[in-house]
This record gives structure tokens, sequence and C-alpha cells, in this order.
């Protein structure tokens, strides 16, 4: 299989805030908001550059969704930064009516996702964000898989037209993409070939596929890893052409098992090349305080749980 | 999907252009340019009389919406699109950059805004009577979803449209444009939190070219307002979150309303956001829509649209 060796090890979080400062160098409309988390969000580089192009809102996160929704009435291309859980479920009404239904040209930047957060615990561990942000008309949900990739996704969706749901956490997570890899909204990235299970996975759980992938092939199973960066819209080719090729997959996130990744596949599947599948996800419960290791092993989103899933597809083939 | 033509309609022959050899600038189809205009006192209130009956005849084809808030805001509404704002038709888009914007919050009175939107030019008066109805880019609650010119942002879930006003005023800041931002607010919608939430970000970040207006009828949908949940002092208030406070008690009187306008105006520009606390009436104009809660959100029925209708003048001809 493709070896991707760890480059670095940094928070995705920080991939955000080197592309932001990057985006407000190159495009004077680009305009940061953040609810009182600028350090937690890496904006303050961001903020100390561009002062004038910097909002703090306060914690006040409806009002922040409202004004980014405003800004955009006079070409401005608003970035909004808070965690996961007060970007999405706090006001997703907000969301919902100001930004996805009026169409507005906002980037919804969200850190501190899932379990990852860790000791905080399960108030701000939201699991259900993708789901509620892919149920959105218009809304394009993008999961980088670590901070090279947040950093490319963030310059991505400046250019993409229409608003945006960026997700990305907190820890010190492997740097395994190489800067230069090409990287498109809705294109998926086949990382490496393989012929018996397709692995399919999106966010941190990325670099637990590929980890699982390399157990597999010590056992003689041919993994194929596909990181699914972007859950809306899904590269529904990537997934067909090789749910065709190893007739059974598993799906690798940090979210709850309703409404993510692995639902966003299961209906492409059912609908075109009914496969087994199989899910690695929260069991549909809420999170708690732990370190992120802790915390993934505990709920099953670490390698050997996507070994284990990987074997179990293949045996309903 | 079925859609009008942006070309707005010739007017009707008929009622206020049949008595007038040469319509007043702002009454002509032909949008007006971005700048004020030099409409009579008495012209805006011919403009009223058509309005509130476009907003009776609306509801009433639709067999739902609300007339109540729509006819208590019509004065407003009509002072800002025909005299106050400098804004152009003709050269509508997303953007406005150096016009005035105007932003509905309590969209539910759609039927005003579209009827002043449709008189002043940005589309086809006959479109008005696509109210509600299927394939209609005249939704309930106003969206830009349809494309309907004039529209920048979907309101009707309440308490967002100030939020919504400040990122523009903003927006206009960073471009250096020195157009003004207007939106209009129900008093019950005040009892969303989001609007306080705004009200405090627009003072902490001298959003001083922003001109908030609060629908002051005192009746919501359950009630009073002081029944339901009382605002306690509103002046107070928004004072205390840092804005300069205007309070007019006689907002259905086109002269009173003009001047609070006109106040309001002078004073942006000076580090402070501007409130209109506006003491309208609901169901303005209609005997028996007036002094209660309960046309908020009833369309009249065949009878009572005749009723209301014979107490107001056909002024620029029903569409």
């Amino acid at each position: 299989m493709t070896s991707y060796p760890v480059l670095d090890k940094k928070d995705t979080r920080s991939g955000f805030g080197e592309g932001l400062l990057e985006l407000g160098r190159s495009n004077p409309d680009v305009v940061g908001l953040c609810a009182d988390l600028t350090g937690s969000l890496k904006m303050d580089a961001f903020e100390k550059e561009f002062p004038d192009r910097f909002i703090q809102c306060g914690v006040a996160e409806a009002n922040m969704m409202g004004v980014a929704a405003g800004l955009t009435i006079g070409g401005k291309v608003p970035f909004t930064g808070t965690f996961a859980n007060f970007s999405t479920g706090r006001v997703y009404d907000q969301v919902r009516q100001s930004i996805a239904y009026a169409g507005k040209n906002v980037k919804i930047c969200a850190s501190h996702a899932g379990l990852t957060l860790g000791e905080d615990g399960a108030t701000h561990q939201i699991l259900e964000d993708i789901g509620l942000m892919r149920m959105l008309p218009g809304m394009a949900v993008v999961v980088p898989a670590d901070f090279n990739q947040t950093r490319q996704a963030t310059l991505a969706i400046a250019a993409h037209e229409g608003p945006v749901y960026l997700r990305f956490g907190r820890p010190k997570w492997p740097v395994f993409i190489p800067a230069d890899m090409p990287f498109t909204i809705g294109k998926a990235q086949v990382l490496s070939e393989g012929a018996d299970v397709s692995l399919f996975a999106c966010g941190h759980l990325v670099w637990n596929a590929l980890q699982a992938a390399e157990a597999l092939e010590k056992d003689g199973i041919s993994a194929e890893v596909i990181n699914v960066h972007t859950i809306k819209p899904l590269d529904e080719e990537a997934v067909l052409t090789s749910a065709r090729k190893t007739r059974c997959v598993v799906t690798c996130e940090e979210h709850n098992r309703y409404g993510g990744l692995g639902d966003a596949i299961a209906q492409v599947l059912s609908l075109h090349a009914p496969t087994p599948q199989e899910y690695v996800a929260v069991n549909d419960s809420f999170g708690e305080s732990g370190t992120p290791d802790q915390l993934l092993e505990k709920y099953g989103l670490g390698p050997s749980a996507i070994v284990d899933a990987a074997r179990r597809a293949i045996a309903r083939k | 999907m079925k859609r009008y033509p942006q070309d707005p309609a010739p007017p009707k022959a008929s009622g206020y252009f049949r008595e007038r050899i040469t319509p007043p600038r702002m009454l002509m189809t032909k949008p007006a340019p971005a700048k004020a205009s030099s409409a009579s006192t008495e012209d805006l209130q011919r403009i009223c009389s058509q309005v509130r009956r476009d907003i009776i005849r609306m509801t009433h084809g639709a067999a739902s919406g609300h007339p109540g808030g729509s006819l208590g805001c019509t004065e407003y509404l009509v002072a800002l699109y025909f005299k106050v704002m400098a804004h152009d038709p003709s050269a509508w888009d997303m953007d406005g950059r150096d016009q005035d914007l105007f932003f509905l919050s309590n969209g539910h009175i759609s039927p005003v805004w579209y009827s002043v939107l449709a008189r002043s030019g940005y589309f086809p008066v006959k479109e008005l009577a696509t109210f509600r109805k299927l394939d209609s880019r005249l939704q309930g609650h106003p969206t830009t979803h349809e494309g309907l010119p004039g529209v920048r942002m979907a309101s009707g879930s309440l308490g967002q449209g100030l939020s919504v006003g400040i990122g523009a005023a903003l927006a206009k800041r960073l471009n250096g444009d020195d157009r003004l931002v207007y939106t209009l607010h129900g008093d019950g919608e005040l009892q969303e939190g989001q609007v306080w939430e705004a009200a405090m970000s627009a003072a902490a970040h001298r959003v001083d070219n922003l001109i908030a207006t609060v629908d002051w009828n005192g009746r919501q949908i359950d009630g009073d307002v002081d029944d339901v949940m009382p605002l306690g002092d509103l002046p107070a208030k928004w004072k205390a979150f840092g804005w300069d406070v205007l309070v007019e008690d006689h907002g259905n009187d086109m002269d009173r309303v003009l001047a609070a306008l006109a106040e309001a105006k002078s004073r942006t520009g000076k580090g402070r956001p501007v409130v209109i606390l506006l003491r309208t009436e609901m169901g303005q104009g209609v005997d028996f829509m007036m002094g209660t809660h309960k046309w908020h959100g009833v369309a009249p029925n065949d009878e009572q649209a005749a009723r209301a209708l014979e107490q107001l003048e056909e002024t620029l001809g029903d569409y």
C-alpha cells in the first residue's frame, strides 16, 4: 500500500489559521469574525494583521451568523470562527434562514469538533454537526484530514461561491498529506489502492484508516483508503468506483453514526450499488471527558476498531 | 419555475393616473434615480391608501397572511421608499453599493413591503396577485430564494434582521460607501434574544450608518405585548445598550414619520447606532381591524375585504 510518513504533528485548527492569514493577504474582501475564541481558532494572526477586517462578536454566536450574512451584501467573504457546537446546533436557525436559505456566501469555520476536543466533555464535543449541516440545501460540508489539508481547504472554500461548513479540530494530529497534494472541493482522494475492502474516512479518522490498512495488509488483506474530505457535495463516482471494485465498505468518522459520512455513503450505495457496509462512528451517544486517544479507543474509533469493521464487512460479501 | 418578466408593467390607466396629467416622478413605473424624491405629503398619503388596498386584496386573495402589522407600518415604508431612501430600482442588485438598503426583520408583514416594492418599480404590480401562491416570487415571508428584486435577505423566523443590517452596514463602512442601512422590527420580535446581542454589538462597533425602527404597536399574535411578555422601559433599554433613541408617538401620521426619519438621519455618523421607537396602530386604516391584536395574522373573508376596501380609496389603480 502507499505509505504516508508523518511529516509533523500539528492541530488542524492551526491549518485554518494559516490559511485565513494567507487569504487576508491575497483577498481584500475576506473578513474574519470570532465569538470570543480568537486564540482557540488560531485567528489571532489574522486579527493582528488585519484589525479592520476582523470583527470580535463576543459570546453571541447567533448575532455573529447574522452579521456574517449581512457582510456578504456588499461583496465581503466572511469567515466565522467558533467551536463546532456553537457554529451549528446553537445557531441552526440563523444558519438556516439568514445563510443557507438566503444563499449567502458565508464560510462557517468550526473547530473543536468531535470527541477529540477531549477533557471539556460532552457539552462541547458535538457529534451531530455533519448531519445538521449536510441537511441544509446548498450547504457544502468539508472535513479535512490534517493540518496541511485544513490550510488547503480554507483557501479553497474562499473560492467556492456559496455557504460552506468547514469542520476541524483541537488536538495535535499527524500531518501526512503532502502540502502540494491537489485539493478540490467535492473530489475524494484515493490515498491507497486496494482490492478487498474500501475504507472511506474523513477528518482525523483518515489517519486511523491508514493505520488500519497497514495492519490489514500484514494479514494479507488489501484495503483501499479513500479520504472523503467533502461530505457534501459527495464524490459519488469515487464511492461507487471503489465499492464496485472491493464489494464491501467501511465508513469512518468522528461523529454520531446517524446523519454523517456513513449515512451519506449508504444513501449512494443503496441507490446505485447495494454493498455491505460497516460503520465506525459513535454509537448514538454523547461523549465524555478524557484524552483524545482514550476517547477514540473507548468509543470505537481507533485503528483496531476499523480493522474489526473491515473483517466484518468482508465476511458479509 | 414560472417567472415574471423583470420589466415593470405599464401603469393601469385608472384611479390616480386618470386624475393627474403629469404624475410625480416617484409614481412613474420608470424607476427613480438613487436620490431622495420630492413627493409631497399628499402624494405619499395617496400612495398609502393604495398600498393598504393592496394589503387587503393580497391577504384576501391568499386567504392567509398578516394584514394588521402591514397596515400599521404603511406610512413608514411609503415614506422610506418614496421619499427618504436613496435607491434606484432599475439598478437593483444584491450588493446595493451606493444605495440605501432596507431589511425587513419582521418578515410576516411582507404584504406592505411587497406592495411598496412593486409600486416603487422593483417588479410588476400585477405580480402582487401571486402572493403566497404556488410558484410565486412573493413567498409568505420574504426570501432571496426566488430572486425577487428588492429583497436581499430571507426573514420570517424573528430576531435576525438587526444582525444582518449591522453586517451590511459594516460592509458599507469597509467599502467606503456612505449610504445608510435601515431595518424594521416588530415590538413582539424584541422578545428574541438575538436582537439584544445585535444591539450590543452595533454599539460596540459604533455602527453609526444604521437606523433601526421598532414598530411599537403594543400587540403580538397572542395578545397585547404587555400581557404576553412586557418589554419594560423600552427607550431606557435601547439607551442602556448604547443607542441614540428617538421616540415618535404618531407613526401613522406621514408628516411625523418623515420628521422622525429626517431627525434619525441627522443623527447618523456620530458614533452611535440610531433607533426610532415608532408608535403605530395595528390595522390602521380599517376600522374593524384597529384596537385589537386579532388581525395580526388573519386574512379578511369576502365580506370583510369588501368592508375594508370601502374605507380605502383606490388612488393608483388596483393590480
